[in-house]
Parts: structure tokens; sequence; C-alpha cells
């Protein structure tokens, strides 16, 4: 087949290249980068203000110009032709290209943030330094480089989420959600923590922070430091500290029954955000096959154990024993912990055991025994809490999984793996949303009786690698843990077969044998 | 253990396979001259259109045969001897059979015309013609204009196809608007006019008289019936599509325009059976053509097939019609029997509705002596099949199915409804035929 792919894309000369309008937006665009890249070395721009908002707009400008251009003498419908010939979308050179630099610039961020001109005491220099009139503006403070990195990710998600909707604006489904992840990353990301971070002063510390922003996802909400300013800030704090408790226990679970993990994952989150909107563009480059579908299920799953140890032990040790101080000791969390653990594995191994694969079974077995003789090895033996130094595992987590995993690869690997790298393989978020979208929620995608012609276009756009087809084709409904429920298979079927649907849990994974449409004899004698 | 062999890889020869695997042990061979694993037939534009790569018209990875152990071998077969029950390849080598599966699809159909041989003269229905098409129009530059020859399905995918890449389009459309020897008229008009508005240039009541060579023998232009000569470097001939069963021309398989199959889908020779669309049934079944060239018969005869050839006899007897097709951005579905003018059935009355964007339309036939609903044609509205279905066999009467219209759609979430709209209308009629 390979070789008929290569004939393919060498005798052809598709249309690839794009108007006059398009050029010149990309130019626009490329001009405000370039006003960033010359203040990365230290040019120092006299009035910083009119040239960041100068960059900045340019940048935006490009964008909205470019999808203007792009679409809007196209009739409204699907937009994917030449999808596999360019080269930024079909991992050809500029494909490369990008993912290389969006990787350094991760880097950088993360490890060399000295470089972008962050100064620890005193005035910020370079791109930092850029950005301090408008980090006065919003929290009174000069700008950090996760300043900076919030302001650009914030940017790309209106920027390019306004292409998302030009190049949907068939879709209502789409046009909303898009502008559901749009308001929470500009309200809730960007704006609602920089203005808290303004009620602070010398005598009044709370944590701000995106308040959708919800444990595991954000790994170091029930930190020592968090907790210890969360409760000194008085009501206000407690009530943050419980929000952050009951968004995980109680409004998650709710809405994920009701809704499926769409309801966070691809109409508030912040990094399902940027995929839907930046990330659009490289939604097909998943990987599609079973062997790919099976490291999803023991990374992901390996990554939420990781967390709710690296928590539990980072809980604990900041937990006093004297129980007559306060009623959370450290035992007693443990002993909570575990028989939370074991709750949830015995109610799914009661209730759901049948909808468990063997691979899950095992395991299932194999974390929960490995946690809860932790647990029991560390009230036997009184040794540290898992064998490891709490901080130690907090660092290594923050590290591999915070930086290395969401933000290296998760984002700057885009144009090479699909825009949900992240979202599939490592959020432990995404596994606890899609643990109990699998067994315990009305969401499905349905399948239209015998329509399906196995086309492969939904499999092909699907960001999460599920291979849709596969249960289309057989006229069974879709629930799988990883769909975060964005709705394009079901937009690209050309044959109006999927559409995904909140419904009772009765008869939710139906299969048939036999497809509707076929004598009504064989399919009562075949489907049972 | 007896050996199945399966000539055609396509979607009947391969529901058939999967089938058998699931209900017996017995040994599955199939065999293809076309390509190595079976792909997506009604999906080869995509590839063209770069929506997707060959690889991902493909329905199953490359281990899926070997783990159901279906054996695939890419050969060409030129004789079938069904007394020796062997069979014999172009390449050489033969190869024995117990039983027999004839699944070789369809070819394009031709009318003789003048000028068929010359390069750039081609269909599409299968990989090759995909190449080909790459081959002879991979942009504007090498292929500023193509002419298509018929208006049906195939017609108008290559239109969509050869649009992505900005090569005009002249379309010549026997009728006074596209498919309307199928469509009822009014959305037959509509389709005409979205298919214009795609820049394509369309002709109604136009037809070829013949195709002009060059020295080097290429196409140069077309010549229409009325006498004008259309320049052009393809010619796309999709007036419909023929059985291919040339290859048997010699065997002792009893064929008319198909293969003869009776409702088991068995030839006139024991142990040889022909699924999809080179099987022709020997009495039509209801309102159905002898000869169906669809996606979905193919597979239901498949599914059906492989009951009989494992020991649980099953005629082929299908449900209620349906089918399914895209024009350009316009999305069709159809359940039950919704006729074109020309075809109308003295019994039969329509209430058709049409969105003011004029890109959705629905036509409802019922029996004007009994009221009974007898079909749907809905474009750019999804609609439930099960639903659709369920009304059909339970003989739901016309205004019982409007009246409950809300119930069979299946939009995504959040779109526009238009129910009202078309009960309204249909309130409204003054009841025609």
């Amino acid at each position: 087949m390979s070789t008929v792919q290569r004939n393919m894309s060498l005798t052809g000369e598709p249309p690839k290249t794009i108007n006059t309008q398009q050029k010149l937006a990309s130019a626009i665009g490329l001009i405000g980068l370039a006003l960033l890249f010359l203040a990365l070395f230290n040019l120092n721009f006299p009035n910083k203000t009119l040239w960041l908002s100068t960059s900045l707009g340019m940048i935006a400008v490009g964008i909205i110009w470019f999808s203007i251009a792009a679409y809007q003498n196209k009739h409204e419908g699907i937009k994917n032709d030449g999808v596999y010939f360019k080269s930024l979308s079909s991992r050809g050179f500029w494909a490369w290209v990008l993912g290389i630099t969006v990787t350094l610039f991760y880097v950088v961020l993360y490890w060399f943030p000295q470089y972008l001109g962050l100064v620890k005491d005193g005035d910020n220099k370079a791109i930092v330094a850029l950005f301090d009139p408008l980090s006065k503006l919003l929290n009174g403070g000069p700008a950090s480089q996760w300043f900076v990195y919030g302001t650009l990710y914030t940017l790309a998600i209106l920027a390019f989420g306004i292409k998302f909707i030009l190049k949907y604006r068939h879709n209502k489904y789409e046009k909303l959600r898009t502008f559901s992840v749009m308001f929470f990353q500009l309200g809730f990301a960007f704006l609602i923590p920089e203005l808290m971070q303004r009620l602070n002063s010398d005598s009044f510390k709370l944590p701000y922070y995106d308040l959708k922003n919800i444990w595991p996802l954000n790994y170091y909400n029930f930190e020592q430091y968090r907790v210890d300013e969360f409760i000194s800030a008085g009501d206000i704090g407690l009530g943050l500290l419980i929000f952050g408790v009951v968004s995980i226990f109680v409004i998650t679970p709710i809405l994920t029954y009701k809704y499926g993990k769409r309801w966070y994952c691809s109409w508030v989150c912040g990094c399902g955000g940027l995929a839907e909107t930046a990330g659009d563009p490289f939604r097909h480059l998943s990987d599609k096959r079973q062997v790919a579908w099976k490291v999803e299920r023991w990374v992901i799953h390996s990554v939420l154990v990781f967390v709710v140890l690296m928590t539990t032990a980072v809980v604990h040790s900041y937990l006093g024993d004297d129980s007559s101080k306060y009623w959370l000791t450290k035992d007693v969390f443990l002993i909570c912990v575990a028989t939370l653990l074991t709750l949830v594995f015995t109610g799914v191994w009661i209730f759901k055991r049948e909808e468990l694969q063997k691979d899950a079974r095992i395991g299932s077995i194999a974390y929960l025994v490995i946690i809860l003789s932790l647990v029991g090895l560390h009230f036997a033996t009184g040794k540290t809490l898992f064998l490891f130094n709490a901080e130690t595992l907090r660092q290594s987590y923050g590290f591999l999984i915070g930086a290395v995993f969401s933000g290296v690869i998760g984002v700057g690997f885009y144009p090479i793996f699909g825009s949900r790298v992240w979202c599939r393989f490592g959020c432990p978020m995404a596994a606890i949303l899609g643990f109990q979208q699998r067994l315990f929620s009305r969401f499905r995608i349905t399948t239209n009786g015998g329509q399906c012609i196995s086309c492969g276009n939904c499999s092909t756009y699907c960001e999460m690698g599920i291979d849709v087809r596969a249960y289309a084709q057989k006229g069974e409904n879709i629930v799988r843990s990883s769909c975060v429920g964005c709705g394009i298979c079901s937009a690209v079927c050309p044959r109006g077969v999927l559409k995904l649907e909140n419904g009772p849990l009765e008869k939710r994974i139906d299969s048939n044998e036999i497809l509707l449409g076929n004598d009504v004899d064989l399919m009562n004698y075949v489907n049972k | 253990m007896e050996h199945i062999v399966i000539i055609g890889n396509g979607i009947a020869g391969i529901t058939a396979a999967r089938h058998i695997r699931k209900l017996s042990d017995k040994k599955v061979t199939i065999i293809s001259a076309e390509t190595d694993h079976f792909f997506s037939r009604t999906a080869l534009m995509y590839v063209y259109m770069g929506h997707m790569r060959w690889r991902d018209i493909e329905p199953y990875e490359s281990w899926f045969w070997k783990k159901n152990r279906l054996e695939l071998k890419k050969a060409y077969v030129e004789t079938v001897d069904t007394n020796n029950k062997t069979l014999h390849f172009k390449e050489g080598g033969s190869i024995t059979y117990d039983k027999l599966i004839i699944a070789t699809g369809s070819t394009t159909n031709t009318f003789g015309w003048e000028g068929l041989e010359l390069n750039g003269v081609q269909g599409l229905v299968s990989k090759q013609d995909l190449e080909n098409l790459e081959k002879n129009a991979p942009n504007n530059k090498e292929c500023p204009r193509a002419v298509i020859v018929g208006g049906g399905l195939i017609g108008v995918e290559m239109a969509e196809m050869l649009r992505t890449r900005k090569i005009e389009v002249t379309m010549l459309v026997r009728e006074s608007a596209f498919w309307a020897g199928t469509l009822p008229k009014p959305e037959a008009e509509m389709i005409s006019s979205h298919v214009i508005s795609h820049g394509v240039d369309l002709r109604h009541n136009a037809e070829l008289d013949k195709i002009l060579g060059d020295d080097k023998g290429n196409v140069r232009a077309i010549v229409t019936k009325d006498g004008e000569e259309i320049p052009c470097c393809v010619v796309g001939i999709t007036t419909g599509v023929k059985p291919q069963i040339s290859f048997l021309k010699n065997s002792k398989i009893e064929t008319d325009k198909g293969i003869l199959v009776n409702r088991k889908l068995e030839t006139n020779i024991e142990n040889v059976y022909a699924i999809g669309d080179c099987a022709q049934q020997r009495e039509p079944i209801g309102n159905r053509p002898p000869i169906e060239a669809v996606w979905y018969t193919g597979r239901m005869m498949g599914e059906a097939l492989a009951q009989t050839i494992c020991g649980k006899p099953f005629e082929y007897n299908p449900g209620n019609w349906f089918n399914s097709a895209k024009f350009f951005d316009i999305e069709y579905q159809t359940y039950g029997w919704v006729f074109s003018e020309s075809k109308l059935k003295d019994y039969e009355a329509q209430f058709h509705w049409k969105c003011a964007s004029d890109l959705r339309c629905v036509t409802i036939s019922c029996n004007k002596n009994s009221n009974e609903f007898l079909g749907i044609n809905t474009f750019g509205i999804r609609m439930k099949h099960e639903v659709f279905d369920k009304w059909l066999n339970e003989k739901r009467s016309v205004d019982y199915v409007i009246e409950n219209l809300k119930q069979a759609n299946f939009d995504p979430e959040f779109f526009k409804n238009y129910e009202k709209e078309i009960q309204t209308a249909y309130a409204n009629q003054t009841i025609s035929v």
C-alpha cells in the first residue's frame, strides 16, 4: 500500500496553495510573532504597551483574516479538502518545523525561563518585560513566564476558536462548544485568576488559580502551601478548598453521568480547548491502530495511579498525628483513601464486571493490590509512606507528567502525533471521567441502523484515535472511555450515521451481527 | 475441512467471509485482482480529495485477516471450471473449492460511444480507476476541464472530486434535472442548483455523441448530440454500472446481465453462489430491481448467504428498502419507496416540503387510497433508520408519520428543527397527486 501512496502524492500535484488574502494574513500574523521574537533577543521596545498590543493584535488579525479568507467563499460544510496533501497537516517539512519550534518553546518555558527574560529579583527583561504592562493592568504586578504563556495560550484559543467556528459554521453543536471553551479560557483560566491576584496583599493571601482546573489535572491543588493559604484566607479560602474537593467528588460525577466527559473535555477544559482550536488541523494524526489503544489504556491509568499515590503521600506528609487537635490525622486520611478506593473497586467489580475487558480486570486488581499493600506496609512497619519521600514523588510527577507529558509532548508534538496526545494517554482527569463515562453515564454515540458505508471519515478525524468505524459498521453504539464528545465524527459522516446523545443506561451498548434493513427473521435469529 | 472460495473482496464477499468465520471453522480463501485488502469502495473519492489516505479507507487493519484465518490471494480468475471445482488464474496456477461464492461486483457501464478506448476516458469504480484519475487529472494545469457523462451518484462524486482540484467540470445529464430518473422533480431540481452552485457546468437534456482524440491517443474533446464540441482532457463515464462477469462467459454458470440466482443466492450450478452487484435475481423482489448495485444490499446478501453456507439456509429476503448518498454538501437518505415522476406508481401520492435555504427538502410518499405511508426521501435532515423501518412494518398512515416526524430526527444536538414547518406545510397543502 505504501508504494501506491507515494505514487499518488508524486504524480498528483493537488492544490495545496493558499490564496492571496491568506498569504497577506499569514504575513501579518508572522510579523506579529516576529515582534515577540525581537523582544526575545532583548530588543528594548520604547513603548511596551504599544508594541505588545501591536504584536498580539497582528497575530490575532492574521489568524482571523486567514480563516475568513479560507472559508468565506466556500459552502457551509466539511472542509477537509487536501488535508493529507498539505505539508503542515500531513507530517511534512512544515509540520516538523512547527513541532520542533513549539517543543523548544516549552523547554525554555519550563526549565530556562531566564532566557525569556524572567528576572526573579528586579525588573524583567526581554519578552517577559514586554508583557509587564498587561500584567500590571490585570493583576497589578510584573509579568512572569507563566503570564506570557497564559496570554499566548488564551490568544491561541480565541483566534483559532474563531477559525474553527468559521470552519464548522453549519454545525451548531460545534459552534456552541467552541464558544464555551473560548469563554472558559478567557474568563476562568485567564482573567479571573489575574483579578483574584489583585485581592492579595501582605495581610491576605489567597491562592489564585483557574477554578475549573480540577484535581487531578490540577495535581498541586492539595499541597501543603496551598491548603495553608486556603485555610488562612478565611471563609473564601475555605470555600475554595471545599469547592476543590466537591468538584471532583460531587460535581464531576453528576455532570459526567448526565452528559459524559464531554462537558469537561471539549466544553470547559483548557487543554481540550487548545486541542480543539489551535490543534484542530492536526486531529487526524492520532494513531488509530488497536495497539495504540492498548498502550493508551495502560499509560493513562498508570498516570492516574501515580497521581493518587503522589497526592496521598503529599497530603499525608503534612497532616498531624494528634486527633485531639484535628480530626483528620495521618491515619484517618490513609484509611479514608483505602476505603474509598476499595469501595469504588468493589462496586465496579460487582455491578460492571461484565463490561471490563481482560486487561482492565488484571490492571485494576494489580493496582488496587499495590496501593493497599503500600498502605498496609506503612501501618505494619511505620516506615515512610509508599517507600518514597512525598516530596520526591511530587517533584517527579511535576516534571514527568506536569511538564514533559502535558506540555512538551502534549502540545509540542501536535503536528506529529495529533492534538490530543496528552488527553488520550496522560491526563488523569480524563482517566477518571472516562472510567465513569464507560461504566456509568447516559452519554453514547448512536449509530443509525444499517446506514454505515465503512468509509472511515469518522475514524480518521477522531482526535482520540478511536476507530469509530469499527463500531458504526457493526451498528454498535460507541461507548468509549476516551471519547471527549467533540462531535466531529458525526459532522464528517457523509451518510448521517452518528449522533452524540444522552439517554437511558439500558441497551446503551447494543451490537448487532446483522444490521437493520435485512431480513427480519434473519436478524431475530442471529441477533437474538 | 470444507474449502470456501470467494472471488471478490468487496463488501459482499468480505461480509460473507466474516460471517462464515464467526459461524464455522471452514477454510476460507478470498481472491481479488484489485487490491490486497478490503477497502470501502464508496470512499474512493476521499483519497483523491485528500481527506484520507488509502489505508484509512481500509476498514480492517492488516492483522485482521491472519487473526481470523481468512486467506487472501491476489490473482485474476480467468476461468471457472465447475466440473472439477477449479479456478484457473490468469497469472498461472489454480485453486480448488468445495463451495464457490462469486462476489465480483460491478464495472463501468458504457454505451458503445466512439472514442471509449482513448486515454483519459474512465469510470470511477475500482482502485485502478482512482489511480487513473490521479494520473489523468492531477491538477488544473494538466487537466483544465473534464466532462462527466451521466448524472448519478458516481457522477456527482466525480464532479466533487475534480472541483476540489479546481478543475472545470462539464456534466452531461440526459434528464431535465439531476438524477431525475430516480428522484422526484422538486428534489432533482434542488440538487441541480446545488451542483451548479459548486461551479459545475451542468447541462440538462444533454447526451454524449462521441469522444475525440488527438494523435497521441489522448482525449481532446467530446461532441454532444446537439453537435457542440467541448474540449477536455478527461471523460468520466458515470452512466451506471453493470455486473463484472466477463470471466464467466465460457463457464456453465448461467448468466443474463448478471449471474442468475434464486432467492437462496444459488446459481444453476450446485455449490456455486453469487452475491452483491454481480448477482441478478431470477424474479425481482418487491419493487427492487433484479440487480441491486448498492453497498447495503451487497452486505445483506453476504449476511444471508453465510448462514446458508454454514448449514442454516436463509433466503435473501431484504427488509424495507433504504439507501443514502451525499451530493456535495447535501446528505440524502431514503427509507421505503419514493418514485420519480417517470416511475410513479398509480397508487402513489407525494407530499413535498422544501426549506427556504434550498438546501433541505423532504418528500413523503403514500398510498392515495389507503393513506398508508410508503416511503420518505430526506435531504439535509438526518433521520432515523430504525424509526422508519418500524413505521413501514407497522403500515402507519402518512398522517401518523407527519405527526410524529420529530421522533425520527437524527440531526446533531442543537440543530434547528424543521418538523413544525413540515407539519404546517402538510396541513396547508391541497391534496394533489
